[in-house]
């Protein structure tokens, strides 16, 4: 049964890449709130401006938990520069599509990254130039 | 192909084969207007005629009580304007529970965009209304109070015939939403000593697309479609006499079979309830323990959320339906959960498995199986859950 979902999506719900935590992050970022339905959190290990490590953890429906999945996977080996244009419609991109009630999973997941790395520059000391959405902004889209 | 328990009785049931046989006929050689004075047209209008005494016989009316409709949301709709407008002159305040379906919470409110007051009444934790609420809410002004006999979600049974005594002290006219009762559990219009009463095919392995409201006699109500005189003159238009003559049948097979349903269904509501708390932990049964539908099971499973449990059970070939926003067109968690107190991330963990006559022991107990190591897999993943 895929329900709305593409065989991509239902692929990496069923089999999520990254799940899990990671200890003594570079970055940890959390967006999203139980009203809305969704929390995703995601946690990155840089080495020399490269992401050579993420994961996830994910409360939400299976757009939510699959587009964690797939941004995990797009992120890593990329440089921090490259890493901060993945956008949502990437994300969408390579799960083969969302409906369009559940694009806002796919900006979630852009969100955690974006707040990820924003964590990153600030345990860096670097000033960051990241702008998170907020709630109503990420459900417009 | 594997089998498809279907544990959402809630959202459709499969029409029983004697339900469908009876409505052939009708989408083919006895296709005459009932309304037609020519012998096919005659021949049809007796199918109706029956159909009315099926139905009025699985509630306790009389015939002429009975007006069919296309849905649950119909009758509800039609009741709640159709007395607004016909008591128009005697007042102009409604009374509504917290938690009814959106047909009588919308209906409500495009009332009130016309000028009538609407107070609703707020329900316990379990789902209940509180009789002294009701009769606290009532003015001089009020003409309708409309509280459902049990809930779509929770399967919380409403104590109506206290609500209606206190109602009908004042003279005041009462509703009940009967859509999850009649064929059900046992309904009796009159020991209720309801005015009104919506209820549909559906829940009693009827067809889709076609319900009723009982309205009492004498009882004072405008159309809500107005045209010709069909259902003596209380809802114009060509009748869906395939779907009349399918609810008859359905009718007459709920009221003989009523009692090994209830039974049956208790009986599975009642294993899956036990299962599933000894089994799993941070569950929460939401609704009324006792004072419950018998084919009502709704949980919370906390930390998760409710599409992804879905899903999930989907793959095993298990239907249910789930409280969550993210299975909701508008994004939005349950008014019903919400108004009993149950968090939003609750709420949006929330799975509703509605058993049937076609589930068997079987069935709870695969359904037994396979839920816990899908809610331990998705907690594993929740930012929540902290083991």
């Amino acid at each position: 049964m895929n329900g709305p979902y593409s065989e991509t999506v239902m692929e990496h719900f069923m089999n999520p890449r990254n799940v899990g935590e990671i200890e003594n992050a570079d970055g940890v970022g959390t967006v999203g709130n139980p009203a809305c339905g969704d929390i995703m959190q995601m946690f990155i290990k840089v080495k020399n401006d490269v992401i050579i490590d993420a994961k996830f953890k994910t409360f939400g429906c299976g757009a939510a938990i699959a587009s964690s999945s797939m941004a995990t996977e797009l992120i890593k080996g990329k440089s921090i520069k490259d890493a901060l244009r993945v956008t949502n419609s990437e994300v969408t991109k390579a799960l083969g599509g969302l409906p369009k009630v559940k694009r806002h999973c796919s900006v979630l997941a852009e969100q955690a990254l974006q707040s990820a790395l924003d964590d990153y520059y600030k345990k860096k000391g670097i000033p960051s130039r990241i702008k998170l959405k907020s709630e109503e902004e990420m459900h417009q889209e | 192909m594997q089998k498809l328990i279907n544990f959402d009785h809630a959202s459709a049931t499969r029409p029983l084969p004697e339900v469908v046989e009876s409505m052939k006929p009708y989408m083919d050689e006895l296709f005459g207007n009932p309304s037609s004075m020519h012998s096919e047209g005659q021949k049809v209008k007796q199918a109706i005629d029956e159909a009315r005494e099926q139905v009025a016989r699985l509630i306790n009316a009389s015939p002429e009580e009975i007006v069919f409709t296309a849905s649950g949301s119909e009758s509800n709709n039609f009741v709640l304007k159709g007395v607004a407008f016909a008591n128009r002159k005697k007042g102009d305040h409604i009374i509504v529970s917290a938690i009814e379906h959106f047909s009588v919470l919308q209906a409500a409110k495009t009332l009130e965009k016309l000028g009538y007051a609407v107070t609703q009444i707020p329900v316990d934790k379990d789902g209940l209304v509180n009789p002294d609420d009701v009769k606290k809410a009532i003015t001089d002004k009020t003409i309708l109070v409309s509280i459902m006999h049990a809930n779509h979600e929770i399967g919380t049974i409403e104590p109506i015939t206290d609500i209606v005594k206190i109602v009908k002290e004042k003279g005041i006219l009462v509703h009940s939403d009967g859509v999850q009762t009649v064929g059900t559990i046992a309904v009796d219009v009159k020991k209720l000593d309801v005015d009104f009463m919506s209820f549909a095919a559906q829940p009693f392995y009827g067809p889709k697309g076609v319900a009723a409201l009982y309205i009492k006699k004498g009882s004072r109500i405008n159309p809500l479609i107005d045209g010709g005189i069909q259902e003596g003159g209380r809802r114009a238009g060509t009748e869906n006499v395939m779907g009349i003559v399918g609810m008859g049948k359905a009718a007459e097979i709920a009221a003989k079979d009523m009692d090994k349903r209830v039974a049956h269904t208790r009986s599975l509501r009642d294993k899956l309830i036990h299962s599933l708390e000894e089994k799993i932990d941070h569950v929460h049964l939401h609704g009324h323990r006792e004072l419950r539908l018998p084919n009502n099971v709704n949980f919370g499973f906390e930390y998760i959320e409710g599409e992804s449990i879905l899903l999930f059970l989907g793959m095993d070939h298990i239907l249910a339906s789930s409280g969550s926003a993210c299975t909701s067109k508008a994004l939005k968690a349950s008014h019903v959960l919400l108004a009993i107190g149950v968090s939003h991330a609750i709420a949006n963990g929330t799975i509703l498995f509605t058993p049937g006559i076609d589930n068997t022991e079987a069935d709870v107990e695969l359904l037994s199986e396979k839920l816990p190591p899908i809610v331990e897999r998705l907690r594993a993943m929740s930012p929540l859950y902290h083991k």
